[in-house]
């Protein structure tokens, strides 16, 4: 890798047909899969070609999940930085919460088009799990979640929603029983159901067409923030920052500004107690390429290939994989991939908290904390935009237990 | 180089079959499972057991096609210190005392490509391996390994699945060499059976697009089964039964107990003797 490849035409033309970015992405799955999975990549071609189908999925965006979402001035914030103008995404003020919604009704209303009456999915926090559990009440189609054992017994809350929703939620105590094992429990429930089943992958990551899929269908993040901080300062951006997990919130929020060469765009890992640690779900700054759930991407994996736990105080980036879109953009050097470490989030959930009286997801926490860092140095009319993906209703007793209830209280 | 026919032990095996008259077991065991000696003592006994062809499983810490018996078998190997480079030395140990047994191994993509197809290639080769089974390498992402084993004389053993259609069989078949596994069940290793009629017309089906021995596995449990599958392919292929029989000879603790090595040949014993058409022997 001493060469650094030709710079691409466009950074936005991938994956190629065989849904390649590059080195990464593909379809690594075993045959029986292959044929459902082609089958997904035309159904979604066609729906891509069908007015009908962009005007329903339009329709329920705006009507049930409440879009456009608010591009809001973070003045506060701004003024105690005293450097770069703030703005932030609100994608926690979806129905559900946080931006996978984007991602679930979307494919829910191309599984509704394939005519498969039962939907499974796989889920770490329960995010994912609930909004897949939401549109499948929606629609009344049977819905199946994996969630690892030990995810369930951390997040009880979540589990309750999925289940008033009307949902089977599978433990999984394969492996570590965290968000990687579902998805392979949910990958072997696909295997076996293939005929009337449909697997509603929560982020840009698994096998061709899903990478492409979800990032397409969270470009609506990127789209609306064009247009909206055309009207509120007349240009574009300086600077973007979102957080990676699977990394679907960033790649629909990046994307429509890839091609836009002065935009520094900034995707954030999840540093756990720090990469030297080893303890982190951060596989790019402390991972290699490998092969996992159906794509090529950055893993944490050790010298031998197995995959090793990530760890995150946010379960939502807690993954030892990345989507490929991203793998490729690190290794063009397109978008940087900054590592922030649990201790930083907790601070930037609370510090917005207090500034904005907007209690933000773990996940998203460490998008901010990387901006509140990167804010002060830069110069009064840089424009930042910080993808809020998700709000933080849902991490409060996990922020109470690593703070203490008195330093809460105080 | 490309090995000579009369090298391939596989091709060689199957004719041997054919001029048996019968279709031949194949055994899979999982690598370093439940240890290393352990694991040793039952690889090194399989042919006298009855295996006509073995396959050695690669542990892999994410075995997305399979149940819960082989998982289970790859977590425990892989906590007793099982890796593939520990599997590759497993095979060369037995190479020592066995010249003409094949031996395919079957796993999955990320440690091979960690350790870089080139690399795999030429070691695998080295240990006396005759193929691999990489479970999820389909077609579309299949060159970059296909080339190295075929440069070391390894054949790359395509699955073909029920629903693998008539427009996608012949991409499957355009890398297949060895034989072609048909996965006879959708779904995942150990779980549910396939009729035998159903297996039957996908065979045939195989059989005339392709000019290969075919194996059939997964679901095949019992010694009847495996005679039947056996009668309608070149193959069956016998797995999560196998590595039950040795899960359950095992301590609490999961350590192998005094009865593992030979409850797992008594098993590999009795599939063999139904393949073989032999009477049931009544006590093992």
């Amino acid at each position: 890798m001493s060469q650094s490849p030709p710079r691409p035409n466009s950074y936005r033309a991938g994956p190629d047909e065989q849904g390649h970015f590059g080195l990464f992405g593909g379809r690594f799955v075993a045959e029986t899969l292959m044929p459902c999975i082609l089958e997904v990549e035309k159904a979604w071609a066609e729906a891509g070609a069908d007015p009908a189908f962009k005007a329903e999925l339009d329709h329920y965006l705006a009507h049930y999940v409440g879009r456009p979402s608010p591009l809001y001035f973070a003045a506060r914030s701004t003024a105690e930085l005293g450097g770069a103008k703030i703005y932030l995404k609100r994608e926690d003020l979806n129905h559900t919460g946080a931006h996978k919604i984007n991602n679930c009704m979307g494919q829910i209303l191309l599984a509704r088009r394939m005519g498969k009456q039962r939907i499974i999915a796989e889920t770490g926090a329960g995010q994912h799990g609930v909004a897949t559990a939401t549109v499948c009440a929606l629609f009344g189609l049977k819905c199946v979640i994996y969630m690892g054992a030990t995810d369930i017994a951390r997040q009880a809350p979540n589990v309750f929603r999925m289940k008033l929703l009307g949902a089977e939620v599978k433990p999984v105590t394969s492996g570590a029983g965290t968000l990687k094992d579902a998805m392979n429990d949910a990958l072997r429930d696909w295997v076996a159901n293939v005929d009337d089943t449909y697997y509603l992958i929560g982020t840009a990551a698994g096998p061709h067409p899903y990478p492409a899929m979800v990032r397409d269908l969270q470009c609506v993040i990127g789209e609306e923030t064009r247009g909206q901080i055309m009207e509120a300062e007349g240009r574009l951006p300086d600077s973007l920052v979102a957080c990676i997990g699977g990394g679907s919130n960033a790649i629909g929020f990046f994307h429509p500004f890839l091609d836009e060469p002065g935009i520094d765009i900034v995707g954030i890992e999840a540093a756990g107690h720090g990469i030297e640690s080893g303890k982190h779900a951060a596989s790019m700054a402390g991972g290699a390429p490998g092969v996992l759930h159906g794509n090529r991407t950055y893993l944490l994996q050790d010298s031998e290939g197995q995959i090793t736990e990530a760890h995150s105080i946010s379960a939502g980036l807690d993954y030892p994989g990345v989507g490929p879109e991203h793998a490729w953009l690190k290794e063009q050097g397109r978008v940087r991939y900054v590592p922030v470490t649990d201790t930083q989030a907790l601070e930037a959930f609370q510090t917005l908290t207090r500034w904005e009286g907007i209690i933000p997801a773990l996940e998203s926490a460490h998008a901010l904390a990387h901006a509140f860092q990167a804010a002060p140095d830069l110069p009064g009319d840089h424009v930042m935009v910080v993808n809020l993906s998700g709000r933080g209703d849902k991490d409060v007793a996990t922020v109470a237990e690593h703070l203490g209830n008195a330093e809460v209280s105080s | 180089m490309t090995a000579h026919p009369s090298d391939d032990r596989l091709a060689r095996r199957f004719a041997d079959l054919k001029a048996a008259g019968r279709g031949g077991l194949v055994v899979y065991v999982m690598a370093h499972d439940p240890d290393a000696a352990t694991a040793q003592a039952i690889l090194d006994g399989l042919p006298a057991a009855g295996a006509d062809i073995i396959e050695l499983g690669l542990p892999f810490s994410d075995p997305m096609a399979d149940g819960p018996a082989i998982q289970l078998a790859g977590q425990r190997a892989l906590a007793a210190g099982g890796s593939l480079k520990g599997a590759l030395d497993a095979l060369a140990r037995f190479r020592e005392t066995d010249s003409e047994t094949p031996v395919i191994l079957m796993g999955y993509y990320n440690p091979i490509y960690r350790m870089g197809p080139e690399t795999f290639a030429a070691r695998a080769a080295e240990a006396g391996a005759d193929g691999l089974i990489c479970v999820d390498l389909p077609p579309e992402e299949a060159a970059e390994l296909a080339d190295p084993l075929r440069a070391h004389g390894l054949h790359l053993i395509m699955l073909a699945a029920p629903t693998t259609d008539e427009a996608r069989l012949p991409a499957v078949l355009r890398r297949a060499s060895g034989f072609l596994y048909y996965v006879s069940i959708t779904g995942i290793t150990g779980t549910r059976s396939a009729d035998a009629e159903t297996v039957a017309c996908a065979v045939e089906r195989l059989k005339a697009a392709a000019d290969l021995p075919v194996a059939v596995g997964f679901g095949i449990k019992t010694p009847e089964q495996a005679a039947t599958m056996a009668g309608l392919a070149d193959a069956a292929v016998v797995g999560s039964a196998v590595v039950s029989e040795l899960a359950g000879s095992l301590d609490a603790e999961g350590r192998a107990g005094p009865h593992t090595v030979s409850r797992v040949h008594a098993l590999v014993g009795r599939l063999a003797a139904g393949v073989r058409g032999d009477p049931p022997s009544g006590q093992s």
